[in-house]
């Protein structure tokens, strides 16, 4: 265990662990698809030169021949942009490593609007719900350093196939060391009696923890859950949260359409109707410019999200 | 000089009346691409790769890709004789529950490597395949794999090919069932696929071309390849679809065809007496 309280960059803590992970075992190999210096894979290269694969810019070749390393025997991580590591090489993932059954870990780093100024053929909004499509496929979206960390190490421990999506350049430290943090769990930051918002990933996490105090300034009551695991869904988190507040306001960097709002208002339709709403991209596509102006944009600040969150529990 | 040839085309016979009966029993199927590549399967399963039917997940074992997945037919009445699964078995093709379906599975069918049926796939898995054998030292061990030339036009094939040069994987011996034909016609009429033997050697391939239905060929060419390092290689099958399925070998439209048991059995036995041998 490694304690990621100095790290500057979410890329650096995701290469730790996968250094890590092959400093123990010897079946871990790294696939790029030319951006493994854009996450700092030189660190993997330098340690394991004999456990480094750069496949070129061919990211649907790359999966598959994740997908063969792992009937050889080994463990492959496999990094690009979340746009590519999943539209460009869906097919790949769905048949290849989802439907042959194959242990392949993909990364797509920069998710949503942490694309920034490679702007909006870069922005993958769709990338969970095509990751949902995959079944038994791990979906993950951790909103800090360490639980990052943990849950790389926890999908490896898994032995299943798994999508990471992760920004590079930014970071967060939310959860110290000795932090209880189990894939398949997710974490309750506050538990208001109002309403209940449901966050993922590390733009939304940090938006909804200010969003929290802006209500309970209005005198509003929220409970909070950072839903690092998005598949599978945490359902007994769900419902607790669901019935403690009635009021139920899930936030992604991405688009509702088979993302994690729309499983969860479909999973509460089953079990415990509540009243929802959502913050998400909507029906746009991405566009360039800082994390400042995207999240304006996009509505992904704290005033919105209290906003959208204060109407909802008056609902 | 193949010492087991007239063992080899006996048994290039039997798999051939397996997979007609197999997918008459069905009443239709892959029949073209299947017949094809018999010869090759042959070769591969009764002489060349280190397997073991009883123990079909030895790690340091020979791997055997089908690329193009829907030749699964042929693989699956070649694992059969093979003893990987009982010959009853192949009778369950397609049916709903069945180890053997259309597609290669890996999943499902006991002997098969990799899974097939979106092409291109099984031939960057493949070169994974190859790759992981590289990297755990199992130096002895070799993947073959077998792409249509139809699937040449898939893109993934090239991105595959340029990685497996690029990382001199001369541990993987791989086919190209050239029939020149594919779903829709010929291909020369639909994306030719002429030239390819220089197109490969341009990708940095050892390349060989061959009658895919001689066995001094494949043989020849497979030990040339395992005696050449430092590059993949790529045999070229010139090759006839259906080839042993008469009705077949009648008509361009065999990709996939309708026939049933008794027609099946007719075939064969249509197939036995042209090569003079009693069925």
């Amino acid at each position: 265990m490694r304690d990621t309280k100095d790290f500057k960059f979410m890329r650096d803590v995701m290469m730790a662990a996968i250094n890590d992970l092959a400093a123990i075992h010897e079946d871990v190999v790294y696939l790029d698809a030319d951006l493994s210096s854009c996450i700092g894979a030189g660190s993997f290269q330098k340690l394991y030169p004999d456990r480094f694969y750069n496949c070129g810019i061919a990211e649907g070749n790359m999966v598959a021949v994740a997908a063969g390393l792992s009937s050889a025997g080994l463990t492959p991580f496999a990094h690009s942009f979340g746009v590519f590591a999943s539209r460009r090489a869906y097919d790949q993932a769905f048949l290849s490593v989802g439907y042959a059954k194959r242990c392949v870990h993909l990364l797509g780093s920069d998710p949503g609007v942490n694309a920034t100024y490679n702007g909006g053929t870069h922005m993958p909004f769709e990338d969970i719900a095509l990751m949902r499509q995959i079944p038994g496929m791990i979906v993950i979206e951790p909103s800090d350093a360490q639980s990052l960390y943990e849950l790389t190490l926890q999908v490896y421990d898994s032995g299943k196939a798994s999508y990471t999506r992760f920004p590079r350049k930014t970071i967060a430290h939310r959860y110290p060391l000795g932090t209880k943090i189990e894939l398949g769990k997710g974490i309750e930051l506050a538990d208001g009696g109002d309403l209940a918002i449901v966050a993922t990933g590390q733009v939304m996490v940090d938006a909804a923890t200010k969003a929290v105090e802006l209500l309970a300034q209005k005198g509003i009551k929220a409970t909070l859950v950072d839903l690092h695991t998005i598949r599978p869904l945490d359902t007994d988190l769900i419902d607790k949260v669901a019935k403690r507040t009635g009021h139920v306001l899930v936030c992604e960097n991405g688009r509702y359409a088979g993302g994690v709002g729309e499983m969860i208002a479909g999973y509460l339709a089953k079990t415990y109707p509540v009243k929802m709403d959502f913050v998400n991209v909507g029906e746009r596509f991405g566009e360039v410019g800082n994390l400042d102006y995207l999240t304006k944009t996009f509505g992904f600040t704290p005033e919105h999200i209290a906003e959208v969150g204060e109407s909802l529990a008056k609902r | 000089m193949l010492e087991d040839l007239q063992t080899l085309k006996l048994k290039a016979l039997e798999i051939r009346k397996l997979t007609i009966e197999e997918i008459g029993n069905f009443g239709s199927g892959h029949i073209g691409g299947s017949m094809s590549i018999v010869e090759m399967l042959t070769y591969l399963y009764y002489h060349e790769m280190r397997i073991d039917p009883k123990n079909p997940q030895k790690e340091d074992r020979d791997r055997f890709v089908c690329s193009k997945g829907h030749a699964g037919p042929a693989v699956y009445a070649t694992l059969a004789s093979k003893g990987y699964f009982p010959v009853e078995m192949l009778m369950t093709l397609n049916q709903g529950g069945t180890k053997l379906p259309s597609h290669c599975d890996m999943t499902k069918t006991p002997g098969v490597d990799f899974t097939g049926g979106s092409l291109g796939q099984g031939f960057s898995a493949a070169v994974g395949i190859a790759l992981g054998q590289k990297i755990r030292h199992f130096d002895q061990s070799r993947t073959f794999a077998v792409i249509g030339d139809g699937e040449s036009q898939e893109g993934e094939i090239w991105e595959a090919a340029e990685t497996a040069a690029m990382w001199k994987l001369d541990n993987l011996i791989a086919f190209t069932d050239f029939n020149r034909l594919q779903l829709d016609g010929r291909t020369e009429d639909i994306i030719c696929m002429d030239g390819i033997e220089t197109r490969w050697q341009g990708f940095g391939w050892h390349v060989q071309r061959i009658c895919g239905h001689n066995f001094e060929m494949i043989d020849d060419a497979v030990q040339r390849a395992k005696r050449t390092p430092g590059r993949p290689h790529m045999i070229i099958m010139d090759t006839q679809k259906s080839h042993g399925f008469i009705p077949g070998e009648k008509t361009e439209k065999n990709h996939s065809m309708a026939f049933n048991l008794e027609q099946a059995k007719e075939a064969v036995k249509e197939l036995y007496e042209r090569e003079g041998v009693q069925a």
